[in-house]
């Protein structure tokens, strides 16, 4: 007899692991299934969690979660062939009591999740790839089909979190196939170090972290960026671009992280760190209009899945987080009035996500995704121009400051035109506004 | 600069628990590989897991493979990938992730 569970969730990651915690606490017979050794064995992520969405689902996460450092620091750097431009922020009252980002070491996170959700009654099975969702006749979903022998699971709802790949909703036809336009590519590695170094290098105590977004010379005037993450006792280095450059370029993308982390402002930061794994992953980088459909009869799509990701704003994991736990209760209320899981029902789910911050930002930046990747200026001549005109400006050299200026303007028009300047700068606010 | 990169050394660094004979992706016909003008995949894996070979086509080799998708992507036009999870428990065992 084939078993039947009330929901089944595919993938441990933070959208599968939201969603199937929250279903098991609310004591319904849920069924997670991962396709790797352990939970985490097959993830990626930068990374940095957000607590809001993480303390909506488990509110004293605190008090065992295996988090990095919190942080207290946020640069932005821009790259020039050997220097750069940034900002920084960074404030006392981060180190709070309850901070509201860490750096976390992704399998390490994945790992707790799995106990929390034993710890609620749901039952995380793992070393089982899904192979295809069973439809009944008229096209329901009602089930899974796994590698295991007799691997075939009933299910009154399935919730999929199989990540970007999302090959399922794909191979059932409820899904396209992402355009190398709206993915990226990232590789990063993890390097061990002395936490004394960790903390005299960037300026923190323990606990304290800092991380650096970064642009620029290093992606080679691809569209993409780089970060540099503090751990407890490691960093996490990494660059991605949207596979569409990856693709017209013929720069290999563990070329492009070596010559990161030989760049002459990154390499005195990690210095004499040990490489311990490296690793990549592809992120949902088309927005609001890549967005698939979100469910239909007995399914529904969450996390980067779905696609949901703020790329203008790094954000991903609590995105995930919080799309997994809407699913869920979607689920949960719908049992609860005894009505079943048909798409009619299920737009409760898309209702709930339309109300919540995760399509309201995608929706304000609809339009960044197009822009950037049709004007690689933004990746590759201002970051020239803007590293060239401060090594200009604070160089010395008895030229008046007037000239200075004049040479900058000269510089900045000469590489984009009058015209170009203020298209550019149009652009960039149709993107963001 | 680009600095000579192996990244087999890379690689090194990672678990895998390898299946053996089933890669679990594949090129569908060697002769659209040869006809391929870009051979984009043999640049973008960022784990090299394809290679151009002597026949002009492009050789693939999954022991390294991070199941990152890339070559799907970069495929899709031509469709000559059939790219699939690896089984249950296996392939890339990431440590810390």
């Amino acid at each position: 007899m084939v078993e039947k569970f009330d929901a089944i969730v595919i993938g441990a990651g933070p959208s599968g692991n939201a969603a199937t915690y929250t279903l098991a606490k609310q004591g319904l017979k849920v069924l997670q299934l991962e396709r790797g050794e352990y939970p985490g064995a097959k993830n990626v992520q930068g990374g940095i969690m957000y607590s809001h969405e993480l303390e909506k689902i488990i509110p004293d996460f605190r008090e065992d979660c295996p988090t990095e450092r919190h942080i207290i620091e946020q640069r932005v750097w821009l790259l020039g062939e050997d220097s750069y431009v940034g900002t920084n922020y960074r404030s006392e009252s981060f180190n709070s009591d309850k901070p509201n980002r860490y750096t976390i070491i992704r399998a390490n996170i994945d790992k707790w999740w799995g106990e929390q959700i034993r710890k609620v009654g749901g039952l995380q099975i793992c070393e089982t790839t899904v192979t295809e969702l069973i439809r009944d006749p008229s096209g329901k979903v009602i089930g899974v089909r796994t590698d295991r022998e007799g691997g075939e699971i009933h299910a009154d709802v399935v919730i999929m979190a199989d990540g970007v790949n999302a090959l399922l909703a794909k191979r059932a036809g409820l899904q396209d196939e992402a355009a190398p336009e709206n993915v990226a590519l990232a590789v990063k590695e993890i390097l061990f170090i002395d936490p004394e170094l960790i903390q005299q290098r960037f300026g923190i105590k323990e606990d304290e972290g800092v991380v650096i977004e970064i642009m620029g010379k290093v992606t080679k005037g691809m569209v993409g960026t780089a970060f540099l993450y503090t751990n407890k006792e490691s960093l996490t280095i990494g660059i991605g671009c949207l596979i569409s450059d990856f693709k017209n370029g013929s720069c290999p993308p563990y070329r492009m992280l070596e010559d990161l982390k030989n760049h002459p402002v990154i390499k005195p930061l990690i210095e004499g760190a040990e490489m311990k794994e490296y690793a990549a992953h592809m992120i949902p980088e088309g927005g609001y209009k890549a967005v698939p459909q979100l469910y239909g009869d007995g399914w529904m799509v969450v996390g980067d899945a779905a696609h949901f990701n703020n790329a203008a704003h790094r954000e991903g994991s609590n995105l995930a987080m919080a799309s997994g736990r809407m699913a869920a209760e979607t689920v949960i209320e719908l049992k609860a009035a005894g009505k079943g899981y048909t798409a009619s029902n299920l737009a409760a789910y898309k209702k709930k996500l339309d109300d919540s911050f995760i399509m309201k930002d995608l929706k304000k930046y609809r339009e960044l995704p197009g822009i950037m990747h049709g004007n690689k200026q933004f990746f590759g001549a201002y970051p020239d121009e803007i590293t060239a005109a401060a090594h200009n400006w604070f160089t010395v050299d008895s030229v008046d400051k007037k000239t200075k200026e004049k040479q900058i303007m000269k510089s900045f028009i000469k590489r984009r035109s009058v015209m170009g300047l203020v298209g550019d700068a149009i652009k960039l606010v149709r993107a963001v506004r | 600069m680009s600095i000579m990169v192996k990244v087999e050394e890379k690689l090194y660094q990672n678990r895998y628990i390898v299946d053996e004979s089933r890669p679990h992706i594949q090129i569908k016909s060697v002769e659209a590989c040869q006809t391929c003008e870009k051979q984009a995949c043999t640049f973008c894996c960022p784990a090299a897991c394809y290679s151009k070979n002597e026949t002009g086509g492009v050789t693939l080799v999954t022991d390294g493979c991070l199941e990152c998708g890339t070559c799907r992507v970069v495929c899709q036009d031509k469709g000559n990938i059939a790219w699939d999870y690896p089984r249950g428990g296996y392939g890339i065992s990431y440590k810390f992730g």
